[in-house]
């Protein structure tokens, strides 16, 4: 889907799916997530996009919380 | 016998705790890793001719060096070699629960899987070839349903077997493309030849691996430049290519390896489905009813603990106070013997004042275990999130800080829901400044003392909410200076729901209570008695006391002992805040335990502790002092540190002296800062 660009995961409305494409983080919070199954070309399902509370996605068949500073470094197609 | 250990390692909510209890039953011990706030559960098991014991790792998705609780589970590995490690999977959640499972086999443990919740699996019509599956995985795989108790021999017949057979080199290894498995190689030779010692310890690849990934543990560990440059060249290269960090493609790799097990292995026959859970989570997390829900949920934690507390409280503290008499009853009446005086007194008086807490205790951790187990926490946590996260702390402080307005010693205990220690030493610290229901007891003195009726409601309220702003700013600025940095990236799996087992949640209680006894309980109970001497001794002459009525023999020995002494020499220190040497003696007396500081007032006053004393009591402090004074020492004591215990129950819980005292004190200087202020400004308005 070329006309669709590069767009920070609090972006996403609730019910979407995207597709991760990095994650613009330090080390430490980067390999968390990667270990959590949340690495590029992972399909995510936002479930809940909080304002301002947490965030909520579904990965992998799992319920994820993250909070807003962490939704905002995660950029998704 | 012969002996093994078996380490159980598994994510967060894979129902580690449910295998542990199947396997171990109650005989469990609760301690701390070394130097480390992690808890540390063990427990013995006889089967088949073995003592095994298994020693529950902390809960981790990975194995990296970012968090203590990883670090801990690895170095428990790799120092303590386990002749076993189980790792326990959430069956019904597969892919990334392996993800941990991937790394145990690149530290080529002997590895037995757990396929745990096998029957929420099946619901979900997930069907396994587990023979073909752990021929891929190079381990043992168990279906268990840990709360159900099914599938324990299997799992413990496996787990002898996998310890007969030894350290097989696992044949079967996540490969990470060729890039990378050149690098790995390379890395892997110089780190052989260089770094023997290490390699021996580690194996060379799981070192190259964890090098690789710039794990900042494992390159502390290396000292050769050779190694460490072909590290710094391998990473570039990597970079260069791939555009990410090496560690990132790695992981990906894993995931992959996973992926391509799963697939041939794992069928669906199941279409899923919205579930339960889901349904659950939209009323508990609903935007407008979550937070009600919520409150609600804590006031009934609250009212369990204290309110249905209080009975069992009132039955000990009858049984105690029927004790002592009885024991005082040995001696003739009036007799001055020291030791009824400790065995009533002291001894009693000690034991009566640890244990009337653990019925508090074990009714918060029932509460604590049944919203654990049931997954709701973390849904508590997500509801406090955005206010909590404002002080720089997790959504789940908020339940320990509440049940503070209790009871410090339960709230501090409570703590250990925070799985993240920076936050829960922040927790802990503040906690004291939760007006806790001892302290009422002052309150309900001064008030009436000297405020008219009307402004008793407010007042009360005033105090409790000094407490809460103050700590929010403790807690912000602790957050801000010692423990900062390590923004705790707010990441959390909301587990499914799940009806936790009777058998569970009696496990976790009876683990709780059983530790305060042990380990808070000894140090309060030292100290309490340490105290009751300073308030006893030593005593005036026999001939100085002649011709006084018993409320003026009260008055003269507290008068005559350590404390009151002390009480004395600290006047000049404490004048500023308004206060004189009866009120420095009561707060000393009153560091055993906050509700000790009235009786203390009543003794130097010579009005005795009844209830027509207090009422004569308020009438000596409505003459001695003014309403700002009165003031002031409930700031004082809402401030300070409310008793002994808590320091006791902050050593225990820390796992350091160091904190304790700094608590301790820092409160106490805050309580000195505070008061000093307000009256010093106070009396110069007032003129």
């Amino acid at each position: 889907m070329e006309n669709e660009h590069l767009r920070p995961l609090s972006k996403v409305k609730a019910g979407e799916t995207v597709k991760l494409t990095r994650v613009n983080a330090g080390q430490g919070l980067n390999s968390r997530l990667a270990s959590m199954g949340l690495l590029p070309n992972v399909e995510i399902t936002v479930v809940r996009n909080g304002h301002p509370g947490p965030f909520v996605i579904s990965v992998k068949g799992s319920k994820m919380m993250l909070g807003r500073g962490i939704a905002n470094k995660i950029m998704v197609l | 016998m012969k002996k093994l250990t078996v380490a159980l390692a598994g994510n967060p909510n894979s129902g580690k705790t449910s295998v542990f209890n199947m396997v171990t039953g109650a005989r469990q011990h609760v301690g701390n890793y070394p130097g480390v706030t992690v808890e540390k559960k063990e427990g013995k098991c006889k089967y088949d001719g073995y003592e095994i014991t298994f020693v529950d790792l902390p809960g981790t998705y990975s194995l990296t060096a970012y968090s203590i609780e990883e670090l801990v589970a690895r170095n428990f590995i790799i120092e303590e070699r386990p002749d076993v490690v189980v790792d326990i999977v959430d069956a019904s959640n597969i892919e990334r629960n392996l993800y941990l499972a991937t790394q145990l086999i690149e530290m080529n443990v002997p590895l037995v899987l757990a396929f745990n919740m096998s029957d929420v699996a099946k619901q979900k019509g997930l069907v396994f070839d587990i023979e073909q599956l752990s021929g891929l995985l190079g381990a043992a795989i168990v279906p268990t349903v840990g709360n159900k108790a099914k599938g324990k021999a299997e799992l413990l017949d496996a787990v002898v077997e996998t310890a007969e057979r030894g350290n097989q080199r696992h044949t079967h290894k996540v490969s990470y493309g060729d890039e990378i498995e050149e690098e790995l190689a390379k890395i892997e030779m110089l780190v052989a030849a260089k770094e023997q010692q290490l390699a021996e310890k580690y194996g060379s690849r799981w070192l190259a691996i964890k090098l690789l990934e710039q794990d900042t543990d494992v390159n502390a560990k290396v000292h050769s430049k050779e190694v460490l440059d072909a590290v710094t060249a391998g990473t570039e290269h990597l970079r260069d290519i791939f555009g990410d960090e090496p560690e990132i493609m790695m992981a990906d790799r894993r995931y992959g390896f996973i992926s391509g097990a799963c697939q041939e292995t794992i069928k669906s026959t199941v279409e899923s489905r919205h579930s339960t859970s889901d349904l659950i989570d939209a009323i508990v997390t609903n935007r407008i009813i979550g937070l009600p829900i919520f409150l609600m949920l804590m006031y009934l934690v609250f009212l369990l603990t204290f309110k249905i507390g209080e009975y069992p409280m009132g039955w000990l503290e009858q049984l105690f106070g029927w004790t002592g008499k009885t024991i005082a009853g040995f001696w003739s009446p009036g007799s001055e013997s020291w030791l009824k005086s400790l065995l009533v007194d002291g001894i009693i008086g000690g034991v009566g004042g640890v244990l009337v807490f653990l019925p508090n205790i074990l009714l918060l951790f029932l509460a604590i275990a049944f919203l654990e187990d049931t997954g709701y926490m973390a849904r508590a946590a997500f509801i406090m999130d955005s206010i909590m996260h404002k002080i720089g702390l997790h959504g789940k402080s908020f339940i320990p800080m509440l049940i503070g307005f209790g009871c410090s010693l339960p709230a501090i205990m409570g703590t250990r829901i925070l799985e993240n220690r920076r936050n829960r030493l922040t927790t802990i610290m503040v906690i004291p400044l939760m007006s806790c229901g001892a302290r009422l007891t002052i309150y309900a003195l001064i008030i009436p003392a000297f405020f008219a009726e009307k402004w008793r409601g407010p007042m009360l309220w005033l105090i409790y909410l000094i407490g809460i702003v103050l700590a929010v700013v403790c807690a912000k600025i602790l957050r801000l200076t010692l423990f900062k940095g390590e923004t705790i990236p707010f990441v959390m799996e909301l587990p499914p729901y799940r009806m936790p087992t009777p058998k569970a949640v009696a496990i976790h209680m009876w683990q709780r209570g059983w530790m305060y006894l042990r380990k808070a309980g000894t140090i309060i109970l030292a100290i309490s008695i340490i105290l009751w001497v300073a308030m006893s001794y030593p005593k005036p002459s026999r001939q100085s006391l002649e011709g006084l009525n018993p409320q003026q023999v009260h008055k003269a020995k507290l008068e005559h002992s350590v404390v009151g002494r002390i009480g004395q020499a600290i006047e000049p220190v404490i004048r500023p805040l308004g206060f004189d040497w009866k009120i420095g003696t009561a707060l000393i007396g009153a560091t055993a335990a906050k509700e000790v500081f009235v009786s203390q007032l009543g003794i130097v006053y010579a009005v005795g502790s009844s209830d027509q004393g207090s009422q004569t009591l308020r009438e000596k402090l409505r003459v001695n002092y003014t309403p700002l004074t009165g003031f002031c020492i409930m700031l004082f004591c809402l401030i300070s540190t409310p008793c002994v215990a808590t320091a006791a129950m902050t050593k225990q819980e820390t796992n350091s002296w160091g904190w304790a005292l700094f608590q301790f004190f820092g409160l106490g200087c805050l309580a000195y800062a505070v008061t000093f202020i307000v009256y010093q400004v106070g009396s110069f308005i007032s003129g």
